[in-house]
């Protein structure tokens, strides 16, 4: 960083506001990405970040809005200093604004230390492999998409689907096995309602957890330009209790819907010229610079694990948010309106999921030997199943062979006994058990998937002539 | 030299005032910290510059140094098991100078300045030597690096040594009175010559089953995998760096996932090259430039991986070239592009995007080397693509189509079944199936094409079966179309399906694939003659034999494999018919 001029400059030369955009004339010396201090004639401070400097303007976003910013009387002082925000470990059951100004009537915190909320990208050679199992205790995701610590890993909701209910759940079950518990959650929310928010900050107090979050509010009557700070903020401090008080963080991301809107509303106020639906064509690089700050560091014991949450407009997962996103994250968890009319909670629709790093963290001495051949072998026959189903809506269910019989009922009870689990904390081996239980249902040279031995070992019919 | 002044600043673009004298793609340093860029159009004295490092902080009237040369790389020993990012510096150099965190204004170079090589030369004093002629060699592992005579140079050689170098000492003087050392300095924007063109008759065997043996790709040819998210295109493009029969891999990650990269380099270290037995990555080279790394980076690591992948070709490999994804990369063409305000193309891409796509593709080929001595090289490019909504009709998708010999069009819904490699069989297809006819016949077996192409015929007529069943229930199929889902149903699980992380079949051998098919395609024949004996599908349902042929996978021993084609005519013949 080049050192800061202690000489501030102020100007009064608004040129025009437009949206939360201001553009000040004969600027001199302003930096790109810097943060301002803008004045109004009332005396209230707002702060803004530069995002272009010409000739005739620099272009400034407001963070809190521009209403009642007028181009007479309104000054704007430049700081020369990039986004920053005040870290420290008393940061911890504190709620924060979306640009980390305290937000539940304490005190500001006494900043351990001062970091850039851009931050800066993890150098690829740094990064250690994620390879520990976490155990949500939801058979959806650790029989099928094994999460592993440093991890992303977003959830793909509609409007009105319980997404929030299995965010809290994964927080809250979320374990490694055998290991002592030095955990924190960061958790930010980014234009939701204040109902929503209300129901994290519950079921956090209720087990008792809420003096390990971080809080980072910007509700839906907030400013918007915030949104796109929240994030930021709330990853910066994270990235602080990862790697220099070596706590495993989860940082829950809700709803990134929101924080996309709040792109495309500068970019259309700065008339750049418009992606798909919209949105800019930089959103690519811009939803990579949030969600590439997970993971671990080579040394360092602490990890940053994502889950954000983010509401598919329409159930679209084509549509650019979720699309980019599924190209960033290591996976998804969806969740489907249809299972959950018909009553699954979690109403997860196991075939459009998935894990990438799921293999590292599953396999002998870490969950069981079979994991990956049970979860390919649920996946095939689930899915043929389902294809049934269309099958039967036409033809009726007696025009089946009596093996596809069995498979509409393999898949009938996948939906029902190992996706559907209400309020239970399921251990892996009970996840394996129902998931064994399935398999009775066909006969054995279908199991393809699953290795020889392993149906031995494993097969309940096995277990019973064997004694087990 | 030629200094300007920053006017304006907008994200990874800015443009600089008094840079009149530059050329276009000259590498300038930006401000105080003199963060690297290179020039992308000139406007009078106005020069716009591509930033390939974060801007946050820069200010107007900040100076810009132009170094009056275009991007390079340095090629040389040193460059095997390397990570570098889009412009070849190496990562875990910057890790040691500023920690876990990339920060601005770092430099590094290349190829590391103090190790020693032991060179080996193969010219004698009084020996006139020409560009891409060999100098001598070096061990770099067990590979042996060729150290060829640098391009426009020519002359007599009167001194040449032998010994531990670095790769910027002499190891060589001409009588032009040039001093030649092991390292080359190359603009990654020209393509590196060759003699000629050769056609591309050889395939690349990459142990996938699909590949090899129904839509294969040459070496020299290119490739593209387009798929929507988690269809498997990174775990296809890592399978086909681990297992391509070629000499140098050169993996690009353009744009995508930080963990990803720590897989490959934590796994190819581990996993064996089963044709040498020598680790991986010994014979990769790994670009990194990560989705949240400065876009102009990301522009320029597509050119950087093909200029390094085109120094070894001109030594005589053969080189795979993967890109993934090389959307990652158009979208950075778009995003600067945006920045130009320039008049955008389809979707926002610019207009140019088809040139530049078609020109990185063109680089790949099988070649002959410059230099005395006939030598082959050859570039296999395969490109992922990765289309907005899984949606093929968009732009990088139909431009890449138009310049590529195969297309490995991979599935949602074959990946949601957990199919995979998710190539779906009737979209794909590969150009080079005349081509390398031959060399299956020779070293394969002559009736590979046969059986390929019965195999995909029942593979198509399944899919106009399957719209009858849809309509009227599988019942009313008669006998022998039966036979057909069931055939083809083998086809898809126990075979076409390969599992990346079986330690058994996640590499499968060519002469295994042949009989695998083989084996299929004997069991419908002989079910379809059992069948005109009038036995029913019942009956052969009911066989030990099916669920012999859904274990093949795992079998290692290709004998076991070849019995089994016997098995399957002794089998069905002991079967009587019903009354």
């Amino acid at each position: 960083m080049k050192p800061v001029s202690l000489v501030t400059k102020e100007y009064r030369t608004i040129d025009y506001v437009s949206g939360p955009l201001i553009f000040v004339n004969n600027v001199k010396g302003a930096s790109f990405g810097e943060i301002v201090r803008i004045t109004l004639r009332d005396g209230e401070e707002r702060t803004g970040q530069v995002l272009d400097i010409s000739e005739e303007h620099a272009v400034i976003q407001v963070y809190e809005g521009t209403r009642g910013i007028d181009v007479t009387d309104t000054s704007v002082r430049f700081t020369g200093e990039p986004a920053r925000i005040n870290v420290s470990l008393d940061m911890l059951g504190r709620v924060f604004s979306g640009v980390g100004k305290a937000r539940d009537g304490g005190p500001e915190i006494i900043p351990e230390a001062i970091l850039d909320i851009a931050g800066t990208p993890i150098n690829p050679s740094a990064r250690d492999k994620p390879a520990d199992f976490i155990q949500t205790g939801m058979s959806a995701i650790d029989g099928l998409n094994t999460l592993v610590r440093g991890q992303k890993l977003p959830i793909f909701s509609g409007s009105g689907l319980p997404a929030s209910k299995l965010a809290a759940q994964i927080a809250r079950q979320a374990k490694v096995r055998g290991e002592g518990e030095k955990f924190a959650v960061v958790f930010v929310a980014m234009g939701i309602t204040h109902k929503e928010a209300s129901f994290f900050m519950r079921d956090f107090e209720r087990t008792g957890a809420l003096e390990r979050v971080v809080f980072f509010m910007n509700l839906a009557d907030d400013p918007t330009v915030e949104r796109l700070a929240a994030p930021r903020c709330g990853l910066t401090v994270a990235e602080f209790l990862a790697f220099t008080h070596n706590l495993h963080v989860l940082v829950i991301l809700t709803d990134m819907i929101n924080y996309c809107e709040a792109l495309r509303e500068i970019s259309t106020a700065r008339e750049e010229v418009p992606g798909r639906r919209g949105y800019p064509g930089y959103m690519y690089t811009d939803l990579s610079s949030i969600y590439e700050r997970a993971g671990r560091l080579k040394g360092k014991s602490g990890s940053i694990t994502q889950l954000p949450i983010l509401t598919m407009p329409d159930d679209d997962i084509t549509h650019p948010v979720p699309d980019l996103t599924g190209y960033i994250t290591e996976g998804q968890i969806v969740l489907s309106r249809d299972l959950f009319r018909r009553g699954a909670d979690p109403p997860v629709d196991a075939l459009p999921c998935l894990s990438r790093l799921m293999n590292l963290g599953i396999g002998p001495g870490k969950t069981r030997e079979d994991h990956r051949g049970v979860a390919d072998q649920l996946y095939a026959s689930y899915a043929y199943g389902r294809d049934l189903r269309r099958l039967v809506a036409i033809v009726g269910e007696e025009a089946l062979t009596e093996l596809d019989k069995k498979y509409l009922k393999l898949a009938d009870g996948f939906e029902k006994e190992f996706i559907s689990q209400g309020d239970d904390d399921r251990s892996i081996e009970d996840t394996f058990r129902i998931a064994w239980d399935l398999f009775a249902m066909l006969p054995e040279d279908e199991l393809k998937r699953i290795k020889r031995e392993y149906i031995k070992k494993y097969h309940p019919l096995h277990k019973e002539a064997g004694g087990g | 030299m030629i200094r300007g002044t920053i006017s304006r600043i907008s994200g990874p673009v800015i443009i600089a005032r008094g840079m009149k004298g530059s050329k276009m793609y000259d590498v300038v340093k930006v401000g105080e910290e003199s963060l690297r860029g290179e020039i992308i159009r000139l406007e009078g004295g106005d020069a716009v510059i591509q930033v390939y490092e974060d801007t946050t902080g820069l200010t107007r009237g900040e100076a810009v140094e132009n170094t009056e040369k275009p991007l390079s790389v340095e090629l040389g020993p040193g460059l095997l098991a390397s990570i570098y990012d889009g412009v070849q510096r190496p990562l875990p150099v910057l890790l040691k100078l500023c920690g876990d965190f990339i920060a601005r204004g770092i430099s590094a170079p290349g190829l590391d300045r103090e190790k020693k090589w032991a060179f080996i030369p193969s010219v004698r004093s009084g020996d006139t030597v020409a560009a891409g002629d060999i100098l001598g060699t070096v061990r770099e592992f067990h590979f042996e690096h060729r150290i060829l005579v640098p391009h426009h140079v020519s002359g007599t050689v009167t001194d040449i040594r032998s010994g531990g170098f670095t790769v910027e000492e002499t190891i060589c003087t001409l009588d032009t009175r040039i001093h030649l050392t092991m390292m080359q300095v190359w603009p990654v924007r020209i393509p590196r010559p060759h003699q000629k063109k050769l056609d591309p008759v050889l395939p690349l065997i990459t142990g996938q089953r699909v590949f090899d043996c129904i839509f294969p790709v040459t070496k020299g040819g290119t490739a593209m995998i387009p798929g929507g998210f988690g269809t498997g295109k990174t775990v296809s493009e890592q399978t086909l760096a681990k297992w391509s029969d070629t000499q140098v891999v050169v993996y690009i990650g353009c744009g995508e996932r930080g963990n990803e990269m720590t897989d490959v380099l934590e796994e190819f270290p581990e996993l064996v090259d089963p044709r040498t037995n020598l680790p991986l990555i010994q014979r990769t080279i790994l670009i990194a430039n990560t989705s949240n790394m400065p876009v102009a980076a990301r522009e320029a690591s597509i050119y950087t991986g093909i200029t390094i992948a085109e120094y070894f070709r001109d030594m005589g490999y053969d080189v795979a070239l993967m890109a993934d994804s090389t959307s990652r990369w158009g979208e950075a063409l778009r995003e600067v592009s945006g920045r130009l305000e320039e008049m955008p193309g389809e979707e926002g891409y610019p207009a140019y995007l088809a040139t530049r796509l078609s020109a990185f593709y063109e680089r790949a080929g099988r070649v002959v080397c410059m230099g005395a001595g006939e030598r082959n090289g050859s570039i296999t490019v395969v490109g992922a693509v990765s289309p907005p909504g899984g949606d093929f009709s968009e732009p990088i998708t139909q431009n890449t189509l138009r310049v590529v010999g195969t297309f490995w069009a991979l599935d949602t819904n074959l990946a949601y079944r957990r199919h995979f490699p998710s190539v779906n069989w009737i979209k794909s297809y590969s150009l080079y199936l005349d081509s390398i006819g031959e060399w299956y016949i020779k070293n394969v077996a002559p009736d590979w094409r046969e059986l390929r192409e019965k195999s995909m015929y029942l593979l198509q007529k399944e899919v106009e079966l399957q719209e009858i069943v849809q309509l009227v229930g599988p019942d009313a199929l008669p006998e022998s179309e039966k036979v057909i889902l069931d055939v083809t149903r083998m086809i898809r699980e126990d075979f076409l399906q390969q599992s990346a992380y079986s330690d058994t079949d996640s590499f499968c051998p060519i002469e295994k694939q042949y009989l695998m098919l083989k084996v299929i395609m004997t069991y419908y024949a002989s079910v379809i003659e059992a069948m005109n004996r009038g036995i029913t599908l019942k009956q052969v349902q009911g066989l030990p034999l099916k669920a012999e042929i859904g274990r093949m996978k795992e079998i290692q021993e290709i004998n076991l494999i070849q019995a089994m084609i016997g098995d399957i005519d002794s089998q069905l013949l002991s079967l009587e018919v019903e009354r």
